[in-house]
């Protein structure tokens, strides 16, 4: 039992490789069980543009048209993956959650508990869950706030809540408010986060 | 084990220095970037406008240098001492450990670039660019992920030569530990860092990227320390270890439950229940394991408890240790659904984290460099009172952190579920980060006591005596 191969071996990976069997394979067994769960991809998240990506193409069209041409489904996939991108790098999910637990009161606070289903699509690969709350939980963002808001809000967290302990991305935005490439993507981000949720999942 | 205590050519000073300057540097840039990110919540984060250096990023340098750039420097120049010397034999090649050195430097390196640059991974703990697009072969940044598999299958190389040739001896329990410390290491990133992104998305992949947390702080960090513990607690108090028999117990208990509790990080959350539950009952067998290996520990100390007074290395690891209890207990608690509900996504675990990755493992290296630098550089300790002032400020600073946050926590999760307005939690958060930057001032304060320390001993004159640090045979 304590020579080199048993323990590099049996202790090294076996167990490792148990746990992992264990953990994953089961969840994924099973949570292959729920309909709708069929992978959806940037091209198929992105069809059809949001009503919100393209009210800001009407609102700052010079800004848009620099930013991004024309408003298509391709720009709106662009955008879309972009504004993760920043989501990532920016660690807003080291301040904020993405799913709604059904305990705690979350749902008369955030909204309807979330499902597995919702998030099998590229924009939650990995997906973006958190383990913090600094700030509320986003799953139901979708449509929660008008553009304005997000981007007054993204400027300067201060100027729309006033104890808000956010940091201000001003730099996303141009001096008149309009927003650079990266804020349209931030904004157009979290305006979808939430909008694959189509109802309770069919065990 | 026969500990030599003269300077031979079995052991390679020069690497272990070198790893130990890294974590050094490492820790205290960890430790400035833990500050500022934590004056953001009071609103005096110095550069609102940057957005190289803004807070999110400033965030992720905080986590990625601690892990990476302090534990494994750290853990890497300990174990340069520990496996020469209970294997009898050399490792692989000193080059080779100058190249090892280099890797992760690099890899640090292009990981805080790619943390300044928007380029991070969104798998927590293992934020290390990929330098891929989610899910794609577009390469955007420096595969860091990559390096830092290299590194780790170099690390297994140079350590496992050792190991290897003396297979036909009875391992002492460390050298169990290092050899799956190491092994784990490589598996874990391996998975973490591709599933969730290419195979696995949503759900499942959550079950991934919590198992992943989990084996980086339980399959790394934990087996690295403790097998730091049962090599370095006898070789200092001169006594063998209180029962071999139950740190066996503890290295398969280890090995088998701690895996497996990988889910508890995403509780009450669309991973399916009966998973939940499998996570939520072995993580509490940890605590089992866990105390025998705290109870072993403290029946070596037996007999020897003026060590506490007289070796600061002594003092350090059982300061330790409690503290490690501590977190053991409190996670025991907040593993269940009961506190789950109240205190997942608040301070609670950020005290936990802190109490754990500080206050345990941070200790016990703390423990290694007092009482190996003397050893390397061949100087007394420049100033016993900067010890002294080392020690006390990082256990006043961690405790006090710790129950701050534990109270901010337990305050936010209950608020929460009452459903008072979002900014009054921040309102009521306020006085508690106050406390927070406070305390970590405190252990920032205590870290360049030990560094300066550090520095005065390597240019003092004062000859390394090793007669005059013998702990006494006798008993109380
Ligand atoms: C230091 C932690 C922190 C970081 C980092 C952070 N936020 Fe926030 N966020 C907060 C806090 C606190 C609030 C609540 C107060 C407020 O509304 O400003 C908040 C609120 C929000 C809201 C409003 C939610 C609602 O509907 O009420 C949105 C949207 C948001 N943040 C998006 C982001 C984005 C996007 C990023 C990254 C670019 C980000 N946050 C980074 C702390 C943070
Ligand atoms: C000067 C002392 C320190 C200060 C002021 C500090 C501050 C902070 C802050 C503000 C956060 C973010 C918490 C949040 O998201 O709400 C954090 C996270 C973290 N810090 Fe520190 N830190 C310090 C030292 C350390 C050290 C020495 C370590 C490890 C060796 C460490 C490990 C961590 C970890 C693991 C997290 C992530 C916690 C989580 O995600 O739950 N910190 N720290
Ligand atoms: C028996 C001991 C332990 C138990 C039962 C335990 C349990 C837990 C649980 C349940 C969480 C999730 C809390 C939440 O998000 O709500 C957690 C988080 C964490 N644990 Fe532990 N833990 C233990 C030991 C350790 C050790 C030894 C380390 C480090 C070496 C560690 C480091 C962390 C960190 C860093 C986090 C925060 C992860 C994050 O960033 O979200 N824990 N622990």
């Amino acid at each position: 039992m304590e020579r080199f191969y048993t323990l590099a071996f049996a202790a090294g990976i076996g167990c490792f490789a148990v746990a992992f069997v264990l953990s994953i394979a089961f969840p994924v067994m099973s949570l292959d069980n729920y309909k709708g769960m069929e992978y959806q991809s940037l091209e198929q998240l992105a069809e059809t543009p949001s009503q919100s990506f393209v009210d800001l193409s009407t609102s700052y069209p010079e800004a848009f048209a620099e930013a991004f041409g024309e408003m298509n489904s391709e720009s709106y996939g662009e955008a879309l993956r972009r504004g993760r991108d920043i989501y990532i790098g920016q660690a807003c999910w080291h301040c904020h959650s993405q799913y709604v637990r059904v305990v705690s009161n979350e749902e008369q606070r955030f909204g309807t508990p979330s499902t597995a289903q919702e998030y099998n699509n590229y924009l939650n690969q990995p997906h973006l869950w958190g383990t913090r709350r600094v700030g509320p939980d986003l799953a139901r963002e979708y449509g929660k706030r008008t553009n304005d808001w997000h981007i007054a809000h993204l400027i300067n967290p201060k100027n729309v809540v006033p104890l808000s302990v956010m940091p201000a991305y001003a730099y996303y935005f141009n001096e008149d408010g309009s927003p650079k490439r990266d804020g349209f993507s931030l904004v157009t981000y979290l305006q979808w986060i939430g909008s694959t949720y189509k109802g309770d999942p069919q065990p | 084990m026969q500990p030599q205590l003269s300077s031979e050519p079995l052991v390679s000073y020069k690497l272990i220095k070198l790893h130990l300057i890294a974590a050094a540097i490492a820790l205290l840039l960890s430790m400035a970037a833990g500050f500022l990110y934590s004056l953001q919540f009071l609103g005096y984060y110095p550069w609102p406008d940057s957005e190289l250096l803004a807070p999110g990023h400033i965030r992720l340098i905080h986590t990625n240098l601690a892990a990476y750039g302090w534990l494994v420097n750290g853990f890497t120049a300990m174990t340069y001492y520990a496996v020469p010397r209970l294997t009898g034999s050399k490792v692989l090649s000193e080059k080779m450990g100058t190249l090892i050195f280099a890797v992760w430097q690099f890899a640090l390196l292009a990981s805080l670039g790619g943390f300044l640059f928007n380029r991070a991974q969104a798998i927590e703990w293992g934020e290390t660019p990929t330098g891929f697009r989610p899910g794609t072969f577009d390469l955007n940044w420096i595969p860091v992920d990559l390096i830092v598999v290299i590194g780790a299958v170099l690390l297994i190389t140079q350590f496992m030569v050792p190991i290897y040739k003396a297979r036909e001896q009875k391992f002492y329990v460390t050298l169990w530990y290092f050899i799956s410390g190491f092994v784990w290491l490589a598996l874990t990133y391996l998975m973490g860092n591709i599933i969730p992104e290419w195979v696995l998305p949503g759900a499942a992949g959550a079950a991934v990227t919590g198992l992943f947390i989990h084996d980086l702080v339980g399959l790394y960090v934990t087996p690295m320390g403790w097998g730091l513990m049962y090599f370095f607690v006898p070789l200092i108090l001169k006594k063998p270890i209180w029962s071999h028999s139950l740190s066996v117990i503890g290295f398969w208990g280890l090995a088998f439950f701690y895996p497996l509790g990988g889910v508890h990080h995403f509780l009450i959350s669309p991973i399916p229940d009966y998973v939940e539950y499998g996570a939520i009952t072995t993580t509490l067998a940890i605590e089992v394991v866990v105390t025998t290996v705290v109870v072993n520990f403290f029946m070596t100390l037996r007999g020897k408890w003026s060590a506490l007074r007289t070796s600061f290395a002594i003092r350090w690891f059982y300061a330790g240790a409690v503290m490690y209890f501590i977190t053991c207990f409190q996670c025991a608690f907040q593993v269940t659904w009961m506190f789950q509900k109240i205190i997942h996504f608040t301070d609670w675990v950020v005290s936990h984290a802190h109490m754990i990755m500080f206050g345990t493992f941070t200790f016990w290296l703390f423990g290694v460099i007092d009482w190996l630098w003397p050893r390397i550089v061949r100087r007394e300790w420049h100033s016993t009172s900067l010890r002294a002032w080392h020690f006390w400020l990082s256990v006043t600073g961690i405790v006090v952190m710790f129950f701050d946050l534990m109270i901010a926590g337990l305050v936010h999760g209950f608020m929460q579920r009452e459903l008072n307005h979002w900014t009054d939690i921040i309102d009521m958060s306020i006085p508690f980060w106050w406390v927070r930057t406070v305390s970590g001032a405190m252990l920032l304060g205590g870290l360049m006591c030990g560094l300066y320390n550090m520095y005065a001993t390597a240019k003092s004159d004062v000859e390394y005596v090793e007669e005059n640090h013998l702990i006494p045979a006798s008993a109380d």
